[in-house]
Order: structure tokens, then sequence, then C-alpha cells
């Protein structure tokens, strides 16, 4: 579509009404936010010594989260736009029921199952000594468990709509599978690709329920920022209040900067 | 028929109580909005229930959570109409603001036991067992009664135990041992009590345990401020305090 003629379109007056209002409702949390943060006590909360380390734990984990679920997401996402197998439809939604979930039941679900009387967490237990509860690596597993789905969604979305004819004369061209995965496939879902690492970022950045339910709460292992906040609020609210918006100023950032870097001239319908 | 039937029998007893009552708020169904502390769910939820049938036309609906969470709530301005916390400090948080209509009062009381996996594995038997460094030991942050409470106890003992992980809730740890994530943790009485062979306890002696009392109050704002005293007067009495001691409390 022409940038400009789209700036030139005028809406009807109920739709703009209508539109301000579920603007502002997204807006006004954020002021209210603001309007109570006790800003002379900012650099002396975020400069305390758990609230870096709930900080970089955060960073830390959420990106691996995020490449994690590239690695993962990709090929599946892949798998369930491509390939017609029974079934499918069933991974599917089994792929996408951690959105749905409340992100504690997905955390209860993970600890029955990789926990350390587990289905599984008692054979990693048993055989390899391997003890997941209340680790780092907890902390990222949960982190995929509800983040992967917005990756797949993204990229299997892509991938639908990404002409697979080009694949098709690549491969004539004497193009082996892997060479045209990688060099005609993977550029042209690019931006998508993209716009699913950066939604499974976000959403892992901000996982708290499964997070506490599966790896538990301690400063500096398994505390994330999102769980650091909660703690806050019982013991400093006004820190929580701080550690709240360093986490929306962060995100926020990050989410505009990258739109206009690298999503900013595509109009493949990405989400972002 | 029966529909009709039931619609008359409810609104003769209102015809008759309004034509002779002074106040015209009784009228009309009031909902007390209790605001108590998750330990309490399963006596609260019974005398509830004994309390509406005592008051007809009075529903008590129950908020329960975190103490720290609730009185945050009351200080926000929540339309709670009676607050029970797990201990004194979350209750002062509201009491020193003001918002109370009169001085709390202890209704229940609680102590506190080690808990451990079904069957007692490692076979703890002690506070001093819990200093095992291989041992994973969860509590809550000290801001929530029972994380609190438990440091307490571990400093009266004089052991040092390091947490594993420190839960939001004494809910949150009930989950994590009886599920066998946790080797152990303390909590109350009661919720050892509730949880039904879930986990085992282990008692903590006397001289080191603490006494977890129970405070209940009138919200100053109330709109109910007599069927609110009317529920606190229920849990004072002899029934509402045979409910407490049915499910593991102690009475003041």
């Amino acid at each position: 579509m022409n940038r400009s003629r789209r700036h030139r379109q005028k809406l009807p007056w109920q739709i703009v009404l209508i539109a301000a209002v579920a603007a502002a409702f997204f807006l006004a949390p954020f002021v209210g936010l603001i309007w109570r943060t006790p800003w002379s006590k900012f650099t002396d909360i975020v400069t305390r010594r758990e609230i870096r380390d709930a900080l970089w734990l955060s960073i830390e984990t959420s990106l691996i989260t995020s490449v994690i679920c590239c690695i993962f997401g990709v090929p599946l996402a892949w798998l369930l736009a491509r390939v017609e197998f029974p079934g499918r439809r069933f991974i599917r939604a089994l792929t996408t029921l951690s959105m749905v979930l409340p992100p504690v039941v997905g955390g209860i679900a993970l600890l029955f199952t990789f926990g350390r009387r587990g289905l599984i967490g008692q054979y990693l237990d048993r055989w390899f000594g391997i003890r997941l509860p209340f680790t780092m690596t907890a902390v990222v597993m949960a982190q995929c468990f509800v983040a992967m789905p917005f990756l797949v969604l993204t990229v299997e979305a892509a991938l639908r709509q990404f002409d697979s004819r080009y694949e098709g004369v690549a491969r004539t061209l004497g193009g082996s599978r892997w060479y045209v995965f990688r060099r005609i496939t993977l550029p042209s879902i690019r931006p998508s690709l993209f716009a699913g690492f950066v939604l499974a970022w976000a959403r892992a950045l901000g996982e708290f329920g499964a997070t506490i339910t599966f790896a538990g709460n301690l400063p500096g292992t398994t505390q994330t920022m999102p769980l650091a906040t909660y703690v806050a609020l019982d013991s400093n609210p006004e820190s929580a209040l701080i550690l709240s918006l360093v986490m929306i100023a962060i995100a926020f950032t990050i989410l505009i900067v990258l739109r206009d870097r690298w999503l900013g001239r595509t109009d493949q319908g990405v989400p972002l | 028929m029966f529909a009709r039937h039931v619609l008359v029998s409810a609104l003769v007893p209102i015809m008759l109580f309004s034509a002779c009552a002074s106040s015209p708020e009784s009228q009309e169904q009031t909902t007390l909005e209790v605001y108590a502390a998750s330990s309490l769910a399963m006596p609260f939820a019974e005398a509830g229930v004994a309390f509406e049938k005592e008051h007809p036309g009075v529903k008590v609906q129950f908020n329960l959570g975190a103490s720290s969470d609730l009185a945050r709530f009351v200080q926000e301005g929540a339309p709670a109409d009676v607050f029970a916390s797990a201990d004194i400090a979350n209750m002062d948080k509201v009491e020193t603001q003001d918002l109370l209509d009169s001085q709390s009062v202890i209704f229940a009381t609680n102590y506190l036991e080690i808990i451990v996996e079904k069957g007692n594995p490692l076979n703890i038997l002690s506070l001093e067992d819990l200093t095992d460094p291989d041992l994973i030991f969860v509590t809550t942050s000290p801001d929530v009664p029972i994380g609190k409470y438990t440091a307490e106890v571990l400093k009266k003992a004089g052991v040092s135990v390091t947490p594993d992980s420190f839960e939001s809730n004494v809910k949150g740890i009930m989950l994590k041992v009886a599920s066998g994530e946790a080797d152990a943790g303390i909590v109350y009485h009661s919720e050892v009590v509730a949880s039904d062979g879930q986990v085992k306890g282990v008692q903590i002696p006397t001289e080191f345990n603490i006494v977890a009392k129970y405070p209940i109050g009138i919200i100053k704002n109330s709109t109910n401020k007599k069927q609110a005293q009317g529920f606190v007067d229920f849990l004072l009495s002899p029934e509402g305090q045979a409910l407490f001691t049915q499910y593991g409390f102690g009475v003041p």
C-alpha cells in the first residue's frame, strides 16, 4: 500500500473515537504508574545488587529462550505449514495451547513432568543426577513453554503466504533441499522470523506464573525481573513501581527500535 | 409452580420484615466482602455458610489471598467490609492508616510445623536436620507472614538454613514439598491438617515455636458495618471458634 495515500484516508469519526478509547485504555495504566513513581529513589533502587542480578538474569534467560525458540520453533512451523500428516491439527492446537493456558498451569505441568518426581524428571534425577527445578535451566524451560507458540504461529503464517513455487524453481535449478531452505525460504520469511523472535522474547521477558511455579524464586538464580517486582510489592512497593517502569522502558524501547529498523518497510502482515 | 412457590416464600418474609424494619437498608440483600488470609479458607468457608443461614438476606463473599496483598488492596480503597490477616504486621499496615472502624481483635492462633515428603524419606526429625546443605528447603520472602515466622523459629533454635526458593505464599511451599520437588519447608499446623496426608508434619519443640495470631477488623468505609460486626461476633462465638479448632487452629 502506498504510504502517502494511507495517510490521507479519512475514517468515520465513530471508528476513530472507539480506537482512541482503546489506545487510552493501554496508555492510562502507564500514566498511573508514572504518576505514583517516587523518582527521587530511582537510582538508589535500580543500582541495588538484587535488582541488577534480576535484570541481568531476565535479559540472559529471555535471549537464550528466544534463540531456543527459533532453533526448535522454525522447523516445527515449517512442518505445520508445509507437510500434510495425520494429527497435524492436533499438533498445532497443542503448540498453541500454552498461549491460552494460565501460565501457572503450565508451571505445574512442567513440575509434574520435569520435576524430581515427575514423569521424565525422575529418570533425569536417577540416571544422570539432573534436577531441574530451582535452576536457571528451569527458568528457560518455563519461558520456552509459554513463548515458543508466538514464534511458531508467526513463522507458520509467513510460510503459508510464501509462494512455494520459488522453492520449486530453485530445486529444478539444482539446489539441494537444505540449500533452498537456507537461501530461499529463510530469507523470504526473515521479517516474520524476526517478528516471531521479538514476540517470543517479549513474552519470555514478562513470564511470571510458570517460572515461579516450576523454577521457584531465588535471587541470583531464578529470580527474574517479574518475580523481583512481585516480591518487592510486599517489601517495598516503591521499588516495585520503579522495577515495573524499568521493565516497561526496556520492552518499549526495543519494540519501537526493532520495528523501525527491521520491519518498517515490510508489508507482509507482520503482527508487530 | 415450583418457581412461584419459591418466589412467594421468599417475598413474604421480606415484605413482613420491611413492614416493621426501621432502617431502610435491611430491606435488600447485602453482600459482605470478607478479605481473608488464604490459610483461613476452610474454616471461613464453613463459617460463611453458617452465618448466611442465620442471617437471611446476607451473602458472605470471600477474597482470599496473601495477607500482604489484601492489606495493600484495603489501603488502595478496595470495597472490603472485613479484613482478617494471618499476622499482626499486615493488620498494623491498615490500622496505622486509620482504615479500621475499631481496634482489631485476635480470633484464632496457629503454630508452625516442619513439613516433609510423605513417608519422610530423608528422616528429618528436627530443625537441626534442616541445615544439611544438600537438602532443598523452601520458604517465602520475609514479607509474607509464614516467611517471617520461619525465620523467627530458625533464629530461636540457632540454626542457619539456606532456602532454595522463596515461594509467593504458603500454598507454594505446600505444593513444592507435596510434589517432592523440595525436601522440607515450614508451614502452619493448620496447613498440615488441611493437606489430608499429602505431606508429613514434623513437630517443632514449643521452646522454638511461635504463636501466630490472626487479627480481624471491620473496615471504616464499610457500608455494612452491622452485618460485618455480626460476622466477627459469629467467629468469636463458641460455634465459630469450634470451626477453627476443627481445622487445626488454636483459639485465643
